[in-house]
């Protein structure tokens, strides 16, 4: 019987792999925003698990919304994404250096 | 439903539509239009705040509430954002094209930090920050023929994005274990349980993290600089003020209202983070060669300043986070707008501290002007910088926090010594080349006018915004 417990704890790995992926990764800039969309669905599941263990749809609504950022956030993180690659011609994330301090 | 309540809300976003669409179809020639059509907006907007009645009860079935609290919010949230659309005129005329939507941008944003600091329910608060976070990624990379600004908006967006999943982490987990997004329910499961629910307090860290990213306190700081650096100077000034307000109110209301019964849990993390963020901020400006970097780390070290209020809860500190953000965001804003004047001889933004010395004889008023913002942002005595520091600490005290109190005062004499060197750089040093002579009197206007408050003169205004910052921090009781 797949309880409550199993999907948080798939959450959470999904979580730790989105967060490790952002500090981790040190190749590419779509990988991290891949890594951000993992840790919003590890988000989707925590919320709709507890939704329906709860029986309250509040949940499902907020899974909802955050669908809805997610889509908007991905589209201007390509287009911030696609204005960088412009000016540099690359994606690299070591190459995102021009200012330190 | 009342409708009422939310009219700021509902002028600014059916505005702002608007406005995009004027944007879209007439493009660059409607650049003055939007701006001033989103200053009226913003104007109108605050005129409609003090119409409908201020209920205390929450709206919507708990989604917002039109509170004293967030009325005092909006009211800086839009004040800045107006002075961000006034100093863009300038600024873009030159090197890039004033486009359109540089001001469309700003009313999104200013929507959803007026989300942000009415928001009662966990829904509200995550769309209020997302709406005001989206906008805000945009307006970084607004300059995107230029390599500093695609960065600090890339920077911005991965870091931020990143912060927003571990808030609605935080947020899922709240969710779970207390079985409402309400932070009335919130704050009841919290009585009834306590702390010792590891669900809850792990949502509690994660929800707190998140907002210490947006507040930029210190272990959530590292994208501060380059962001600040990297951004157009118009929209770094609006990203030292108008975010920064709503995102300490945002924390005040969920500090002391969701996470009220909590306080042993949250109050180390929020001490941790300001006394952090006081002397890092004022650790690291030494060394700084770039004047809005320098701005940078003075916002981190002032919200350092603002959480010591909020560390010290109840209504006096409440009221005092309150005084200090109002006092804060002048100071700053005037700041950033007398960064807004470098200009070499061509008329190119100039951003190093080089580039001020002996500023006191090619230009004696806008010296004295930034002289002024920083010994007020120093918190330096005769000048108005110094009462909300006051007030804090006060309130801090008067809660028993005295080793935070000593610990604050102590980062304030560090912190004194950077500002101070850039008034050494402009009075002492032998002075370089000249700038350009400036053009636009409305932002001269609006650096008098800042100038004015900060200065001894701002005393005067103790009497009426404590009572208002009083009456708004009561509504959150």
């Amino acid at each position: 019987m797949i309880g409550l417990m199993h999907y948080l704890t798939v959450a959470a790995i999904l979580f730790t792999i989105g967060v490790l992926g952002i500090f981790i990764n040190r190749r590419n800039i779509i990988l991290m925003l891949m890594a951000i969309e993992l840790i919003l669905l590890a988000v989707n599941i925590n919320l709709v698990a507890f939704s329906a263990y709860l029986s309250d749809i509040t949940g499902q609504i907020f899974a909802m919304f955050v669908l809805t950022v997610a889509a908007a956030e991905a589209a201007i993180g390509l287009a911030i994404l696609v204005i960088f690659f412009r000016r540099r011609g690359s994606i690299a994330v070591d190459d995102v250096n021009r200012m330190r301090g | 439903m009342n409708f009422a309540a939310i009219l700021p809300e509902a002028i600014l976003t059916i505005g702002a539509i608007v406005l995009m669409m004027v944007a879209a179809f007439a493009g660059r020639r409607s650049a003055g239009v939007t701006s001033w059509a989103a200053i009226a907006l913003l104007l109108a907007a605050a005129v409609s705040l003090i119409g409908p009645p201020q209920t205390d009860g929450a709206l919507f079935g708990g989604l917002i509430a039109a509170d004293g609290f967030g009325a005092f919010g909006k009211l800086l949230i839009f004040l800045c954002a107006a002075v961000a659309i006034v100093a863009a005129h300038g600024w873009f005329e030159r090197d890039f094209e004033h486009g359109a939507e540089y001001p469309v941008l700003i009313l999104f944003s200013a929507v959803g930090m007026a989300v942000m600091v009415s928001a009662t329910s966990l829904v509200t608060l995550y769309v209020g920050l997302e709406l005001q976070s989206l906008s805000a990624y945009v307006l970084a990379s607004y300059r995107r023929t230029d390599d500093r600004s695609a960065e600090a908006g890339l920077k911005y967006f991965v870091l931020g994005a990143l912060a927003s999943g571990i808030l609605l982490y935080g947020i899922s987990l709240l969710y779970g274990f207390t079985g409402t997004t309400q932070f009335s329910g919130i704050a009841s499961a919290f009585a009834r349980e306590g702390t010792h629910s590891l669900g809850l307090l792990f949502g509690l860290v994660f929800l707190l993290a998140g907002l210490a990213f947006k507040t930029s306190a210190v272990p959530f700081h590292m994208w501060t600089p380059d962001v600040y650096e990297g951004a157009p100077t118009p929209v770094t000034a609006f990203f030292a003020s108008a975010p920064k307000v709503a995102a300490v109110l945002l924390s005040v209301r969920v500090c002391l209202d969701a996470l009220a019964p909590a306080i042993d849990a949250w109050r180390q993390i929020i001490i941790f983070a300001s006394l952090a963020s006081i002397i890092l901020g004022a650790v690291a400006a030494y060394g700084q060669t770039n004047i809005k970097r320098l701005l940078a780390y003075s916002s981190i070290n002032n919200v350092g300043f603002a959480l010591i209020g909020l560390v010290a809860g109840g209504p006096r500190g409440a009221s005092s986070v309150l005084f200090y953000m109002a006092v804060y965001v002048v100071m700053t804003l005037g700041a950033f707008l007398c960064v807004l004047r470098m200009r070499g001889e061509d008329g190119e933004p100039l951003e190093s501290m080089d580039s001020l010395s002996g500023l006191s004889q090619s230009r004696p008023w806008l010296a004295a002007a930034l002289a002024v913002f920083m010994f007020s942002l120093a918190g330096i005595p005769p000048l108005f910088g110094f009462w909300p520091k006051l007030m804090v600490f006060q309130a801090a005290v008067a809660e028993g926090l005295i080793p935070l109190a000593v610990v604050g005062i102590l980062g304030t004499v560090v912190g004194a010594f950077y500002y101070l060197k850039v008034v050494k750089l402009m009075y002492f040093d032998a002075p370089g080349r000249p700038f350009r002579k400036a053009r636009t009197d409305l932002e001269g206007i609006l650096i008098l006018l800042a100038a004015l408050f900060v200065s001894p003169l701002g005393y005067l205004l103790i009497g009426p915004l404590g009572t208002l910052t009083a009456n708004a921090a009561s509504s959150l009781f």
